[in-house]
């Protein structure tokens, strides 16, 4: 097995055709997360207006959380006017996925900036949008962070599925060890993927950290 | 000077928090609003700075109606302070403080610069001005707010049970500093608490508020406690109302004896109650008549009553007699040096003096 996976890393083709891979991958899973989250952070700010528009808003998403990727990935070509194996679709379809796993925990996580303290952001004068920026939203990373954690993980095991309807990522050497019949690909695109994922989410933790130093200083320090 | 004109205030579901509020809070004054939970105190001061709309009237501030005015431009003339501080959590405490200078479009530079000076008008360790406000104490916090509300220099400030959640003795200690402070400041100052005491230390004028948010009565402290309007503000005063209306009764007519004293570490010069005093001459405690010879120490002495301040009111006088062991108030002046000795039989005899008809 090892020396399978020994063998095939050992031609440079082979080498320079996995990093590629990998690398279309992070492309394929980051720049979606990063979409899906500028568009989840408006519209779950939205959705606290009222009572009506955040039932609303958040019963959507999960709906659109449950429509099957490889079907997204097939229709949107469709609605984009995009050919079948361009990198696009699942760039959006990926997108939308976020966007609908991050709206809750948006709003869970503005909901969790303390009342007084937006109160008295208020009555320092800070105007809305401003306020949402300045306040609000540095205040809601570290219930956020927890949602973009699990959306990151959510979208590097999406991005394999790609590989079906032929778009990059390390997806492309699953099918690749299937059509030859032979296994050391596919345990090398399954390994890199965990690596991947846990890599981003150690990530993810020390850019929580940075983003919330306040939350870290020790008490009398 | 802020007006309320027949201000009323129906929330949706038909809630009435102020009904019909008149009133006005004067210049340089500290207005206090009081009453108990739930009577529209919190209501009346967020209509000041339009974070409430009323429902009909007008609240004016130095005669223009706040409601013509930007929100956020008005607010940013307006210091605010809540309970638990509202500070916000991911900022320095001197970033807190520069938030509205900030707002205002000063330097960042400029902005901090005024933050650390109030960071000292307030009383703070200017070491603590790169903490968060998580590592300060509740009183530090409620520091950092006042200061925070000061940062723009604003006409007004609105306090909305500012030192309900800390202790007694730190409650005691901000009191005294927002005195100090408002004497330096001069501010247009509305203040809120369910706290009578608080209300009747700080308040130049007093609004008494019952639930439904009607007001009870609008006077000075001393009119309050000594005229309730009705049995609700009577009540709501409190017991004792008779013994704190001596805080607006001046003491300069009370006679001050002479007090047998004697210095720790000297011979006790006779045999009657004696204060002990330390080398500055302020007091340490009594010793007992017939406690017999040798040199004073602290461990034979009783504990001494309240001290009372020359100059200060007739109620901390009574107070150090009646908790003095022997009888004798102490009385001392600003530096705390024993000054002599009142008694409260005096006391009461003076109080005498001041009632119309007294001969
Ligand atoms: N946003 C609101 N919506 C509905 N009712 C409210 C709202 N704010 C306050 N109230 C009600 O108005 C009354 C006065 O509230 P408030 O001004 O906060 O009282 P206080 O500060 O004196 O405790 C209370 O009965 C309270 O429940
Ligand atoms: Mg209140």
């Amino acid at each position: 097995m090892l020396g399978g996976i020994g063998l095939y890393l050992s031609s440079p083709t082979n080498r320079e055709k996995v990093l590629g891979l990998l690398g279309e991958h992070v492309y394929l899973a980051i720049l979606p997360l990063l979409i899906g989250l500028a568009v989840a952070l408006p519209l779950g700010a939205l959705a606290r207006r009222g009572a009506l528009l955040r039932t609303g808003t958040v019963q959507a998403s999960s709906v659109l959380y449950t429509v099957p990727s490889l079907a997204l990935f097939v229709v949107m070509p469709g609605i984009l006017g995009t050919s079948i194996t361009s990198p696009a679709n699942v760039v959006v379809s990926l997108a939308v996925y976020t966007t609908a796993l991050l709206v809750r925990p948006v709003v869970d996580a503005l909901d969790a900036v303390p009342g007084h303290v937006v109160a008295a952001a208020i009555a320092m004068g800070y105007r809305p949008a401003r306020r949402f920026v300045a306040v609000e939203l540095p205040l809601a990373v570290p219930v956020l962070a927890a949602g973009v954690r699990v959306a990151s993980v959510s979208n590097i095991s999406l991005v394999s599925v790609g590989a079906l309807i032929g778009i990059g990522g390390l997806g492309e050497l699953f099918t690749e060890g299937f059509q030859l019949r032979y296994p050391a690909p596919i345990v090398i695109g399954i390994l890199l993927t965990l690596v991947l994922a846990l890599v981003v989410d150690l990530l993810l933790v020390g850019l929580r950290r940075l983003a919330t130093p306040w939350a870290h200083a020790g008490v009398g320090s | 000077m802020i007006e309320f004109r027949a201000v009323t205030k129906c929330f949706d579901g038909g809630t009435v928090a102020v009904d019909e509020l008149d009133l006005v809070a004067q210049d340089g004054e500290i207005t206090v609003f009081v009453g108990p939970s739930g009577c529209g105190k919190t209501t009346s001061l967020r209509m000041v700075n339009r974070m409430i709309d009323p429902s009909s009237g007008v609240v004016a501030v130095d005669g223009q109606d706040v409601a013509s005015r930007p929100a956020a431009e008005l607010r940013r003339g307006i210091g605010y302070v809540i309970q638990q501080a509202g500070l916000f959590p991911h900022r320095s405490v001197l970033d807190n403080v520069a938030t509205v200078p900030r707002l205002t479009g000063s330097t960042r530079r400029a902005a901090r610069r005024r933050a650390a000076e109030l960071l000292e008008t307030v009383g703070l360790d200017p070491a603590l001005a790169d903490r968060y406000p998580a590592q300060l104490s509740g009183g530090q916090q409620q520091r950092v707010g006042v200061a925070r509300a000061l940062a723009a220099d604003p006409p007004i400030l609105l306090m909305d049970e500012p030192f309900s959640a800390v202790d007694p003795v730190v409650r005691d200690g901000l009191q005294d500093e927002l005195l100090r402070l408002q004497d330096e400041l001069d501010k247009t100052i509305l203040f809120v608490t369910h706290d009578i005491d608080e209300a009747i230390r700080l308040g130049d004028a007093v609004a008494v508020l019952r639930v439904g948010g009607i007001l009870a009565q609008y006077d000075p402290p001393q009119r309050l406690l000594a005229e309730p309007a009705d049995d609700f503000v009577a009540e709501f005063v409190g017991k004792d109302r008779g013994y704190r209306g001596l805080s607006f009764v001046d003491s300069d007519a009370l006679p001050v004896h002479d007090l047998p004293l004697v210095r720790l570490g000297d011979q006790p010069p006779c045999d009657g109650w004696l204060l002990a005093v330390d080398a500055g001459g302020r007091p340490r405690g009594w010793l007992e008549p017939d406690s017999g010879g040798g040199a004073v120490t602290e461990e034979r002495l009783r504990a001494g009553g309240s001290l009372h301040r020359s100059g200060s009111p007739m109620r901390g006088a009574l107070d150090a007699a009646l908790s003095s062991p022997s009888g004798l108030g102490v009385v001392v002046d600003d530096g705390g040096a024993v000054v002599g000795a009142v008694v409260a039989e005096e006391v009461l005899a003076a109080l005498r003096e001041r009632r119309p008809g007294a001969a």
